[in-house]
């Protein structure tokens, strides 16, 4: 079942056009993966979803994007209630400065105005756990969140993401910074979390598009040029733009 | 010509890099020696001469008339402090409030015109600020008072606090905002608790230069909140000055006068000195904990 529905989505840079009707639909507790060379409008694309693209002075969007069949392009709808539904996790890992690894994770909440100790404590245990970092860090909860190492942290961001319960969550490059370990980590927990919620990730590495994915769709400027089962898309792609990014002719 | 590493060319051109190395080295050497040896000599000869008037009587009796032995400063360490307090009030969260504005929210023309305003108004002359206030404040009320002495200090700090604060959340990287965002929380929740927060202790440190700064201004308290012999609390009336007041015991020529201006001197350097030890120990980094 679809639990996002992109139609016709456009997206500018000021008059610079990065994104040319999209339509794909994503389908719920699945992975789909983004591939495609740099400046294919992957990012771009992904941005939309939570609408944080428009938030790029100069930029917009226009079209239809349906979240549980809701259309969030519409006038009227708040970005800021959207955004509590589609989590992000950025490329490089970014926990909030001065803040505890406890404060990172419950920082959704807290600032939404959840103050309950015993709320806070649950969550922030629920989703250290889910982010597979809770082992690791459960007697280190009131250190800087920046004192952890890059993946901890990377993770301690994906514990932040999850605290707010988003039933879609955006992973733009997660590992991009990461090293082999820390990537191996967080790819086990893209598989882990599908369980629970539907997952978007932006990758450069195909291996992993192919590794944590069910699905994958390859962009190339600014357009949607195949999209399909991943095991589709990486054994007998239909487009040949497709199979030459695949082999490594281009991109 | 040939870049052979064993070459005379290399050779030379290893030495000259060493005895450049040598000379700029000792050149910052130098000039750190002399910004120390400098704070040091003002200092030293500060604790010097003040030392002998810096009492306690100094510290709790009022200024006695010409020709009586002792007194001291209580009326101008109150007045100093009531005047940089109010003044701070007034401008720290005005300063932080436009740096904010000019980093999170400020683009275009509008914005550059405040930016060039605040850059001008630092380097406008305090004396300047002064008569500013005397026109404004000052003449309407027909006398001088402790509300225009902080007022004036208040617009003294504004622009060196707001291109602090300004500064200092430019360096927030928008990734950080962006990770707010992304939680589903207003912007303005994002700016205030996120990223101003992440750098409160840097700005507290930048704002307590600007407030130690502040607290030695003379020229523009003489047009505004003039001097005054006695104690005082009252907002409109005329107050004194730890500045002021060292200005008139030290062009004074009583020798009782010049020793207890000396001793004031003293008093604001501890004073500065003790603002800025004070905030960079409250304000260390630190992480809120889970109680």
């Amino acid at each position: 079942m679809s639990i996002l529905k992109v139609n016709n989505l456009n997206a500018w840079f000021g008059e610079h056009r990065a994104l040319n009707n999209i339509k794909l639909s994503f389908d719920s507790n699945k992975v789909t993966a983004l591939i495609g060379p740099s400046g294919c409008g992957k990012s771009t694309f992904i941005r939309c979803l939570n609408r944080l693209h428009e938030e790029t002075p100069g930029a917009s969007a226009s079209g239809q994007v349906i979240l549980q069949g809701e259309n969030i392009y519409v006038a009227g709808v708040d970005p800021v209630r959207i955004r509590r539904k589609v989590g992000m996790v950025f490329q490089k890992p970014n926990p909030f400065p001065a803040l505890s690894v406890f404060d990172n994770v419950v920082a959704g909440l807290r600032l939404a105005g959840i103050g309950r100790k015993s709320i806070l404590r649950d969550v922030a245990e629920k989703s250290l756990k889910l982010a597979a970092l809770w082992d690791e860090v459960k007697d280190k909860l009131n250190q800087p969140g920046t004192s952890l190492s890059g993946g901890q942290q990377q993770r301690l961001c994906i514990a932040r993401a999850l605290a707010v319960e988003p039933p879609v969550l955006l992973m733009d490059e997660p590992t991009s910074a990461l090293d082999p370990i820390s990537t191996a980590k967080i790819e086990e927990l893209v598989l882990s979390l599908k369980k629970e919620i539907t997952i978007i990730i932006v990758t450069h590495n195909m291996q992993q598009a192919a590794r944590v994915s069910d699905k994958t769709a390859f962009f190339l400027l600014g357009e949607l040029i195949e999209f399909g089962d991943t095991s589709q898309i990486f054994t007998v792609p239909k487009e040949k733009k497709t199979e030459e990014y695949i082999t490594g002719k281009f991109g | 010509m040939s870049l052979n590493p064993l070459g005379d060319f290399t050779r030379l051109h290893y030495k000259r890099r060493k005895a450049t190395n040598i000379l700029f080295c000792s050149l910052m050497v130098v000039s750190t020696l002399i910004v120390v040896l400098a704070l040091g000599a003002v200092f030293g000869y500060v604790l010097y001469k003040g030392l002998p008037a810096f009492n306690w009587p100094f510290f709790t009796s009022l200024p006695k008339p010409v020709g009586e032995v002792g007194g001291g400063m209580l009326n101008a360490i109150v007045g100093s402090l009531i005047m940089v307090s109010l003044g701070g009030l007034i401008g720290v969260p005005w300063g932080i409030l436009t740096g904010v504005y000019l980093s999170e929210y400020g683009r275009g023309k509008f914005a550059s015109t405040v930016r060039f305003s605040a850059n001008m108004l630092s380097s406008v002359p305090s004396i300047i600020l002064g008569l500013f206030v005397y026109v404004i404040l000052v003449k309407p009320m027909h006398r001088f008072s402790a509300l225009s002495g902080s007022l004036t200090l208040a617009i003294i700090m504004i622009p060196t606090i707001a291109r602090i604060t300004e500064e200092l959340l430019k360096l927030v990287p928008n990734h950080i905002r962006e990770a707010g965002l992304a939680l589903g929380l207003p912007r303005w929740k994002v700016t205030l608790r996120i990223v101003l927060r992440g750098s409160f202790s840097a700005i507290i440190t930048g704002v307590m230069l600007a407030v130690a700064r502040v607290s030695g201004e003379t020229a523009p308290l003489l047009f505004t909140a003039l001097n005054n012999q006695f104690l005082q609390f009252r907002l409109d009336q005329p107050i004194s000055s730890l500045p002021v007041q060292i200005y008139t015991y030290a062009i004074s020529p009583f020798d009782d006068w010049n020793r207890q201006a000396w001793a004031g001197a003293y008093a604001l350097i501890v004073f500065v000195f003790l603002i800025n030890l004070i905030t960079r120990v409250i304000f260390k980094p630190t992480v809120k904990g889970l109680n």
